[in-house]
């Protein structure tokens, strides 16, 4: 099982070193940035400290069936390699960001740290390393029994999506103490170390919070509940899986403040995140994974200053807003809330009038949209934001057509069309159809042939096409290989999923594009390429981004609607929500 | 109280469903039977019945045969409603006393078969759950083969099968001899009618459990230390067990089913015989009568059921699961990133709807 | 291994299932009729391999034989029950509000009737007999596809690709006979082809009953009837037909599962 092949050039021993990321493709780079922090005594020591962690899982029917290897991945026989030589080491009192796009082997990694390649407990998949310790124990050929005592208390992980990770059916009380419950600690003792544990995790009144489960409870305070059950076996080493992807901007920002008072206080710190904007203020070190390789690593301010590696510098370029460029931001953010509407005095495509759809109260608050006015204008992006619950959804279906105001007019310019972007446009495709004929209904509708009038307001650029574009011509525009035609969408990644939608709604020849949380769901740098087309997209057409993230919001938009309970706030009010959340 | 009161609605609908299904029940059998016979020749003996004009006019009279037929239907109404099932045709006996001797052995020999038939899903399930590695995955598949076996062997085969094994071969077990009473007559009989819903059981049970095992709460569990056998009992069992809870009252819906065949073949005295013989002869009072127990006890494992399932999942609300979101669908769940993929939203068990689905499709038998 | 061993043979089983239904004689050239009361209950040998019956019938020849019977009234029920339940199905998932509710309901409350006992039912207004049975368990089986068709025409009525083609522009007919039908249709195939198993163990249980076909012909379920008087000493009168049952029900639940798994991806 062990490999004797690690990387030697390791940099463990290190008297530097606070931190220490050493990679396979023999980047070996010391950080010394918490170095300061750390050096209080005998923390030199690395609390977890990995050298060539290589991990293959078996190749599936299923898996081979569909024959969708990422495309740095090599085969071994029966089994396919997911992590390649991974080495890494953190102090206590140290922060590693593991960053990387969708597929990389983030996820597994996190997982490995704990033994638990393997997401069933079937242990089909295999992983070896030339070196891993945890907590002072060399775990190389420990039994499942020693990793067992081992997890919880000298190691914990904090899975991505708090809903799914605390066990819908049992109290927060179960949940937060099962770490103890294991180890046999009495009742009470589990009681109060749970209380203890969800107040360190920053949960106000956590007594309260005992007997509820994870489905009551809102997003952030889900995850600062699965962490709080990560800490109260008070580990040395936590692995925090994309932890604040799921979370709007404020509270991930106050979970990321958490977990940099857990470095503080001398835990040893993973986080791994697809998106390097939001981790690169919290990590001491950074090192990015791609195709199960850590190809770069170092001191997260000279890493992010000078990024070396196409895949560093994608995850770079992909941050929407510049780190250091706080100023740039505010500039922006300014042109953003302020401009009301744009110069020019073109005739809008769409406009609202106070528009009101109600859902009734949900727990006290205002559901649905109230008085909202809105014009869009060809060749703009405007961008609409607000907390969950704030009538964003609503606000897409009424423009989408999808849905019908309860009072207040919707009026369009004559034949004007309006063409939806989903979140997940998975559920849009008939899982029955292939990409060629997904995209050649919606054409055949868009261009009838002779005899039906044709719409009298279609995009100029398409205007002056009286024959319909190929699907294959639709994919190219995208920034699609017209291969994927003949796939059906399931097979397809998400970023290729959410061009495809794009490619039907052109073929649909929209004059407007709702775009509800379109590149949500992508990683950081499909989803910079999203929002790259949808910005090359404006000449033609007017786009409504819908989006949760702010980051990606206030990069994409002319200007920005904030709408809370289901209504739009005072431009001066916008500035300070934008402000608050940057 | 919220929980108390959720259930206290749930019975009430459950009754109400009941009193649907006997009111249906009784007019399409008392019409029936009316439409295609006359009652007189049941009460009188069958057809052939050597009967003379005087006592036909007596039943006729004492069965209230004069009556306008619309009369006689209310009066059947009536009579169920207060649950006055009147006089069997044929024997002659009241119908209530035909049900207090037929329904309480009926009654164990399901409600055993019910238990074993649980018993053995959790067992194979948990057997299959525990292999690992490759004997494991051998087991695994061995077991699928058994269950998919187990879910459609016939009773009447079933229950041949062991009377030979057992009964006639090893002399193990009595064949036959309900009247002679005692647990050693049951055994053969329980068995059979178990065998074919611990199957189906199982089978249900298989699907929700491979997917908890891979769900982010179970590397949860055992990112805190928990082993294999607690992740099972404390966390996906749970969540597994909910679809089969769900469909139990169906299941044991068709024990009463394979009883009347198990009676049959075993020449045990219950329902089921007793239904098969009332329905041969066009015995209205008696069919009746054994339909609306029928309908009863399903209500009353609907019930039992329900209870179950709040207990387990004390969150609530079957329909939680059904909230997959259309285009733009209503995410009140929250910027989350699955928000949209229907696993969110608190539903159910994980992969609930597409299990019951599945599972809907064989439950037309 | 054994992943690819039961449908392969499962497939082996329907296609042998299938010869017996079309051509017994191809597999079973004796008489199923033909009596030998000298040769009565002789035990499985090389010239009757399962045996014979009380009247010295060649019981392989009446098990082939008798296939035709017992899985042709299975796809015959399963035929009444797919038609008419998958119609309601439909009807309820589309149709108006007032429609749906009623029906909707109507199907919950047939559900709690088990089948065999809404078979007994119809089999003691109207007689026993192959036709009788067939119907019987015909409709002892619609609500339970009226229920799963509905469920499945609503979820996909309310699908996002369907609501995604509306606004595109999709007409109410193309919503239909492009999108919903089609994606309904495959599940509904597939609980068919667990139905016509299950259809199968359900008429063998009347035959079984004495309510199915009439003697002498052959049937699995009235062959299984006949050799429970004599499961003391002829003891292949009772196992032939019997895995003749068991080996079509799981081959054909096999299948379905299989069909059903494959229109899920």
């Amino acid at each position: 099982m062990t490999r004797s092949s690690g990387p030697e050039r390791d940099v463990a021993g290190d008297a530097e070193a606070g931190a220490a990321v050493g990679a396979a493709a023999g980047v070996s780079v010391v950080a010394t940035a918490g170095a300061a922090r750390a050096s209080a005594g005998a923390a030199r020591v690395p609390a977890l400290d990995v050298a060539g962690l290589t991990v293959t899982r078996p190749v599936t029917r299923t898996a081979a069936r569909r024959a969708r290897r990422a495309p740095g991945e090599a085969r071994v026989g029966p089994h396919v390699t997911v992590l390649d030589e991974v080495s890494l080491a953190v102090a206590p009192g140290e922060c590693l960001a593991i960053v990387g796009s969708s597929g990389a082997g983030k996820s597994v990694l996190a997982r490995s740290l704990l033994g638990l390649a393997d997401p069933s407990g079937n242990a089909a998949w295999r992983s070896s390393a030339a070196r891993f310790v945890v907590d002072g124990r060399d775990m190389r050929r420990a039994t499942a029994r020693q990793w067992r005592e081992l997890r919880g208390t000298g190691i914990a992980l904090v899975l991505q999506d708090a809903l799914q990770s605390l066990d819908p059916l049992r109290t927060i009380e179960a949940e937060v103490s099962e770490a103890l419950a294991l180890r046999g600690v009495p009742r009470r003792a589990r009681r109060s170390a749970a209380l203890a544990a969800l107040a360190a995790a920053g949960l106000s009144d956590p007594e309260s919070l005992l007997p509820l489960r994870a489905t009551a409870l809102s997003g952030g305070m889900r995850q600062r509940a699965l962490i709080a059950s990560a800490l109260v076996g008070e580990p040395r080493v936590l692995v925090a899986d994309e932890p604040t992807t799921a979370l709007d901007p404020a509270t991930a920002r106050q979970v990321l403040a958490e977990f940099g008072r857990l470095r503080d206080e001398g835990v040893a710190l993973v986080i791994v995140s697809h998106d390097l904007g939001a981790v690169a203020q919290s990590a001491d070190t950074i090192a990015v994974l791609d195709r199960g390789r850590i190809v770069e690593a170092g001191p997260a301010a000279a890493l992010l200053a000078a990024p070396v590696e196409p895949a560093t510098r994608a995850l770079v370029a992909a941050m929407p807003v510049g780190l250091g460029g706080a100023h740039q931001a505010a500039e922006r953010l300014a042109l953003v809330a302020g401009g009301a509407v744009p110069a020019g005095g073109a005739d809008p495509i769409l406009s609202l009038h106070s528009v009101t759809r109600s859902f009734g109260e949900r727990g006290g608050t205002f559901t649905g949209v109230r008085g909202v006015d809105l014009k869009l204008r060809r060749g703009e992006i405007v961008g609409v934001a607000g907390e969950s619950g704030a009538g964003k959804t609503t606000l897409a279906r009424l423009l989408s057509g999808a849905d019908r105001p309860d009072s207040g007019t919707i009026t369009s310019a004559q034949g004007a069309r309006v063409r939806l972007i989903p979140q997940d446009p998975l559920a849009t495709f008939d899982p029955r159809w292939r990409v060629r004929r997904i995209l050649q209904a919606t054409l055949d509708r868009a261009y009838p042939r002779r005899g039906r009038d044709e719409p009298k307001l279609a995009a100029p650029a398409l205007q002056a096409q009286s024959t319909p574009p190929s699907p294959e011509a639709l994919l190219r525009r995208v920034g699609l290989d017209p291969a994927l035609l003949s796939r059906r969408p399931p097979t397809l990644s998400g970023g290729e999923r959410q061009r495809v939608a794009i490619a039907r709604a052109l073929a649909a020849r929209p004059d407007v594009l709702v775009c509800d949380e379109a590149v949500s769901a992508l990683d950081t740098v499909t989803q910079a390429g999203v929002l790259e087309l949808l910005r090359s997209l404006r000449e033609e057409l007017a786009v409504v981004f819908i989006s949760h993230d702010l980051a990606a919001l206030t990069s994409v938009s002319d200007r920005v609607v904030v709408l809370r309970a289901g209504q739009a706030v005072s431009p001066a009010e916008a500035t300070a929500f934008l402000a608050a959340a940057l | 109280m919220a929980r108390l009161s959720r259930v206290a609605v749930a019975v009430l609908k459950k009754l109400g469903a009941a009193a649907l299904v006997v009111w249906i029940t009784a007019t399409v059998v008392f019409l029936a039977l009316r439409a295609s016979g006359d009652p007189l020749e049941a009460i009188l003996g069958g057809p052939g019945s050597q009967a003379g004009p005087e006592t036909a006019a007596q039943a006729t009279a004492a069965y209230g045969l004069d009556q306008p037929v619309f009369v006689q239907y209310l009066q059947q109404l009536w009579r169920i409603a207060t649950l006055q099932f009147g006089d069997s045709y044929a024997r002659k006996q009241p119908v209530s006393e035909l049900l207090a001797a037929n329904v309480p052995p009926t009654l164990a020999l399901a409600t055993l078969a019910f238990a074993l038939a649980w018993a053995l899903a959790l067992a194979g399930t948990l057997l299959a759950a525990n292999a690992r590695g490759r004997a494991g995955a051998v087991a695994r598949a061995l077991l699928t083969a058994v269950e998919t076996v187990a879910s459609v062997v016939p009773q009447f085969f079933l229950g041949a099968v062991l009377i030979l094994v057992f009964a006639t071969g090893l002399r193990w077990f009595p064949a036959t001899g309900a009247a002679a009473g005692g647990l050693p007559a049951l055994v053969l009989p329980v068995i059979t009618l178990a065998v074919p819903v611990a199957g189906y059981l199982a089978h249900v049970l298989h699907g929700p459990l491979t997917e908890a095992d891979r769900s982010p709460f179970a590397t949860t569990a055992r990112a805190r230390g928990a082993n294999e056998s607690r992740v099972l009992a404390r966390h996906t069992l749970r969540h597994a067990a909910l679809p089969a809870i769900a469909l139990s009252g169906w299941a044991y819906g068709s024990l009463l089913s394979g009883a009347v065949v198990v009676e049959v073949l075993f020449a045990r005295q219950g329902l089921g015989r007793l239904l098969l013989e009332a329905a041969t002869v066009r015995d209205v009072p008696v069919v009746i009568g054994a339909v609306v127990v029928v309908a009863l006890l399903y209500v009353l494992v609907m019930i039992v059921s329900e209870i179950v399932e709040t207990l387990v999942d004390p969150r609530g609300g079957r329909a939680a699961a059904a909230r997959a979101g259309g285009v733009g669908g209503d995410r009140s769940g929250g910027p989350s990133r699955s928000g949209g993929s229907g696993r969110s939203g608190g539903g159910g068990a994980p992969g609930s709807s597409a299990t019951r689905t599945t599972a809907g499709s064989e439950m037309i038998a | 291994m054994l992943r690819w061993l039961s449908p392969a043979l499962a497939a082996a089983t329907l296609c042998l299932v299938a010869l017996a239904a079309l051509a017994p004689a191809i597999l079973a050239p004796q008489d199923p009729l033909a009596i030998a009361p000298a040769a009565a209950f002789q035990p499985p040998s090389l010239a009757h391999p399962f045996g014979t019956d009380e009247s010295g019938r060649d019981l392989l020849a009446r098990v082939v034989h008798g296939t035709a019977a017992s899985v042709g009234i299975g796809v015959a029920a399963t035929a009444i029950g797919v038609v008419i339940g998958g119609a309601l199905g439909f009807v309820a998932a589309l149709g108006p509000r007032f429609v749906d509710r009623a029906l909707a309901r109507l199907f919950e409350v047939l559900f709690a009737l088990p089948t065999l006992v809404v078979a007994l039912l119809f089999v003691a207004v109207w007689g026993g007999g192959a036709w009788s049975a067939t119907l019987a368990i015909g409709l002892a089986t619609i609500p339970g596809y009226a229920r799963m068709i509905r469920a499945r025409v609503r979820g996909i009525a309310a699908s996002g690709y369907v609501e995604w083609a509306r606004l595109d522009g999709a007409p109410r007919l193309t919503l239909f006979a492009r999108h919903i039908a089609p994606n309904s249709l495959w599940p509904l195939v597939s609980a068919a082809t667990l139905g016509v198993g299950q259809s199968i163990v359900w008429v063998a249980a009347l035959g079984f009953l004495g309510l199915g076909t009439e003697p002498p012909a052959p049937e699995w379920g009235a062959m299984l009837d006949a050799g429970r008087v004599y499961l003391g000493h002829a003891w292949w009168m009772t196992v032939f037909p019997g895995l003749a049952i068991v080996a079509t029900a799981t081959a054909l639940t096999v299948a379905g599962r299989r069909l059903a798994a494959g229109g899920a991806e």
